[in-house]
């Protein structure tokens, strides 16, 4: 095979970079077209890279995981005793899902933030931000090493933080910023020191050197070698850390303060899913500690019933999605777990297009609504902007997992696997998911009724006055902007407007994807052929593949599951049906009756809190009281001002010997030519001596 | 024949007048006369080794040392002066302006 052409691979990640040097250096003095243009072309033309690469790549015909795995002739990038690191990129099949997510998703996102940013300061700063985050977030999935990872780990983590306060004059926006940056911290913490060991034990960080030395160790796992599992759970401490899992979730739905594309973007679609790229690249490690896979099975299966739980009583549109968001990635992290990593990567691809198109849609709304993010004052959007209602309805419709949307098919996959997991508990975890899917139901409907039927809440001229000052608060060009919101008026008379075409084709794009995306992998027993399983095939070879376990269990289960969980997805779409459009007061009234069970849940569980008191206060004391006041003030200012005194006592002393006086100075001479006289007499018998 | 080692104790004996009488006196005209002291001291010393050892270049020396101590009497003089001149006073405790 000729090598050249996949050379081209660099590309990907380097034309947005290119794109965010323009942007970021050059874009405050270019004018708005200009800018967009950079940045959608430099995104494009890597989307349209990946396509081809697509294309290449599977017209070789099925190639085996060796062949579809690509490194440009890499320079040495580390190369010291025992060690040795490329900056090599590779390509395979699991790659390829990510590439796409990543530059399609991404290219379809930077196409609506055109449009949602168009009034927005600091245009080309938030686009640079944007391509900063896709080259990052390509180094990523390329990477063929750890470290390489770990450089697109730490970079979008950064791209995040500054899209997240991106608004960084308001005091939330940046706090949001540095709680997810800290709260990432922790978790790359455990991914250093899982990297460590892996230095240590396996000698390399290259991902195909670490799990070929893993394999060719058999005696290891059976041995029950330590570092194993401590290696996995570092790992997955990381990916915790990433995407937002107990006991490291807190930091997503603050993050929600990023202007809402980021939010699509970077904390539902890409950046918050690569802990469980991560993990499903790293699954021969985790396939070798089932203690590791327990926990990674436990902790998605805690965080996907958790955060739906959180999610059911949010009001703002925004916090929902994101719970929401922890809840899938819990379902994601579960699918691993349960050893079905192409499900998991099934479920992320099928999240990455609705969980987008929700958090677009969503946009939209609070466009249309100027600002207003409280669905306690939404209502009645269904004919005011209908574009918007039915993409969000094909996104809330896949979410809640109703065939034949995508959505249903990876969720159903993912419990089904579960449900015939060989793990111990895979009956409280089939349960956990379950419970999920019908909260994700009923929260995602909820939010779909009090969205868009019944009464219009929210009252008009409130409105106009409020965006009047939601436009002057973002925006130094204040008067025009009033300006041309009063033509707006003039068009719609009553303030609440559908958005522009360039916001409503993405959601178009995205909500024929969410409705048709998932059928790249109906299972066999719905008469597909477990499309995307045979397709990341050669990628997780060693494990247990859907029909595997079908031969096993037959058909009858799968499907008789499968109605199980449309039942409940329809059971939470009936409950807000009534509460949220027959009988409206129903929610309240039952809230009323269990306050405190509503309170707790309200309150996310304190869970905020909890940290607070339990971990940052004290640090934050500790900080204070021993590090500033001893460390700080003692050690470091205290040997400042020694080192300070003593050379002033010194200057001290030779200043003295300055006085002006002439027979000081004759005295001086004097003493010194004794001294030199007597030590010529007398030196060498004290020398002799001594 | 007199010792050599009588001439350099009395050599040191009028050096060491001249140190005590620099390091004490305040006039400028006493501290220029025992720096004179202390030269002829060396010049002692010079023409009692010059002669112990029967050799004339320490003789030369001294010529050469009562010139320099010649000139530099007459720049010295001319400096005390004009310092009398513009500050009425010979004292040396109050010729202090080029203290730091």
């Amino acid at each position: 095979m000729n090598p050249m052409p996949w050379s081209t691979i660099w590309f990907i990640p380097l034309l947005p970079f290119a794109g965010f040097l323009i942007n970021g250096t050059l874009g405050r003095r270019l004018p708005r077209v200009v800018v967009s243009a950079v940045a959608l072309l430099f995104t494009a033309l890597p989307a349209a890279l990946v396509a081809w690469l697509w294309a290449t790549m599977c017209a070789a015909g099925a190639p085996s995981s060796v062949e579809s795995t690509i490194r440009p002739s890499g320079f040495d990038w580390i190369n010291i005793t025992g060690l040795h690191v490329d900056f090599a990129f590779t390509v395979d099949h699991l790659t390829l899902i990510m590439l796409a997510v990543v530059t399609g998703v991404g290219f379809i996102i930077h196409v609506y933030s055109v449009g949602y940013m168009a009034h927005e300061e600091g245009y080309w700063r938030f686009f640079a931000y944007l391509n900063l985050f896709m080259f990052f977030m390509s180094v990523l999935v390329l990477a063929a090493n750890f470290l390489l990872l770990f450089v697109g780990w730490e970079g979008v983590g950064l791209a995040s933080y500054l899209l997240i306060g991106f608004y960084f004059k308001k005091a939330s926006a940046a706090n949001a910023g540095k709680k997810a940056f800290i709260v990432n911290r922790i978790g790359d913490f455990g991914f250093l020191l899982a990297m460590f060991l892996l230095i240590v034990h396996f000698g390399s960080l290259d991902f195909k050197e670490v799990f070929s030395i893993l394999a060719q160790n058999p005696e290891w796992q059976q041995q029950g070698a330590h570092f194993l599992p401590t290696i996995a759970l570092l790992l997955l401490l990381g990916a915790a850390g990433k995407s937002a899992q107990i006991p490291l979730y807190i930091w997503l739905p603050d993050a929600m303060e990023g202007p809402t594309p980021v939010s699509a973007l970077i904390h539902a679609a890409t950046m918050v899913t690569a802990g469980v790229y991560m993990v499903a690249r790293c699954h021969p490690l985790f396939d070798s500690s089932p203690l590791a896979l327990t926990v990674v099975a436990l902790m998605g299966a805690a965080t996907a019933i958790f955060a739906a739980s959180i999610g059911m009583v949010q009001h703002d549109i925004k916090r929902v999605l994101a719970y929401s968001t922890i809840s899938q990635l819990g379902y994601m992290y579960l699918a691993c777990g349960v050893g079905a990593y192409a499900a998991g990567i099934f479920h992320l691809l099928t999240h990455s297009f609705f969980k987008a198109l929700l958090f677009l849609a969503a946009g939209s709304v609070i466009h249309a609504l100027s600002g207003e993010q409280d669905m306690r004052r939404m209502g009645g959007l269904r004919t005011r902007t209908p574009i918007t209602f039915w993409t969000m309805s094909a996104g809330v419709f896949a979410i809640a997992g109703i065939p034949p949307f995508a959505g249903f098919f990876s969720k159903d996959e993912i419990l089904y696997r579960t449900f015939t997991s060989p793990n111990p508990l895979h009956i409280v975890l089939w349960l956990a998911g379950l419970a999920t899917a019908g909260m994700t139901s009923f929260y995602m409907f909820r939010l779909w009724f009090k969205t868009f039927f019944g009464e219009q809440r929210i009252e008009e001229h409130a409105l106009l006055d409020q965006h009047g000052a939601t436009v002057h608060a973002r925006s130094t060009t204040t008067l025009t902007m009033v300006a041309e919101h009063d033509e707006d008026q003039g068009a719609l008379p009553h303030g609440v407007h559908e958005s522009p075409w360039i916001m409503l084709l993405p959601l178009v794009v995205l909500a024929l994807l969410s409705f048709a995306g998932g059928w790249i992998g109906i299972p066999a027993a719905l008469g597909g052929n477990n499309g995307i399983e045979r397709f990341l095939g050669p990628v997780f070879a060693n494990g247990a593949t859907s029909e595997a376990v079908a031969l096993t269990t037959g058909h009858g289960l799968e499907l008789a599951l499968a109605a199980i969980s449309v039942l409940v997805a329809l059971g939470g779409f009936y409950i807000a049906y009534v509460f949220y459009y027959e009988k409206p007061g129903t929610a309240a009234a039952l809230a009323e009756r269990n306050r405190r069970a509503y309170n707790l849940v309200k309150n996310k569980y304190w869970v905020d809190e909890f940290y607070n008191a339990s971990l940052i206060t004290p640090l934050l004391m500790f900080t204070r009281g021993v590090l500033e006041l001893i460390f700080e003030r003692g050690v470091v200012d205290g040997s400042g001002k020694a080192a300070g005194a003593t050379t002033r006592g010194f200057a001290w002393l030779a200043r003295k010997q300055i006085s002006g006086n002439i027979r000081s100075y004759a005295g001086w001479l004097a003493i010194g030519a004794a001294a030199v006289i007597a030590v010529m007499l007398f030196g060498n018998s004290l020398w002799g001596h001594l | 024949m007199v010792p050599t080692a009588y001439y350099l104790v009395l050599a040191a004996m009028l050096f060491s007048i001249g140190i005590a009488a620099f390091l004490i006196k305040r006039n400028v005209i006493t501290i220029f006369i025992s720096i004179e002291l202390m030269l002829n001291a060396v010049n002692l010393t010079f023409v009692a080794f010059a002669h112990m050892w029967h050799q004339v270049s320490g003789q030369i020396f001294v010529f050469f040392v009562m010139v320099v101590a010649a000139a530099e009497a007459a720049v010295g003089l001319a400096i005390v002066l004009s310092i009398f001149r513009t500050r009425q006073t010979l004292n040396v405790d109050e010729i202090d302006l080029m203290k730091s």
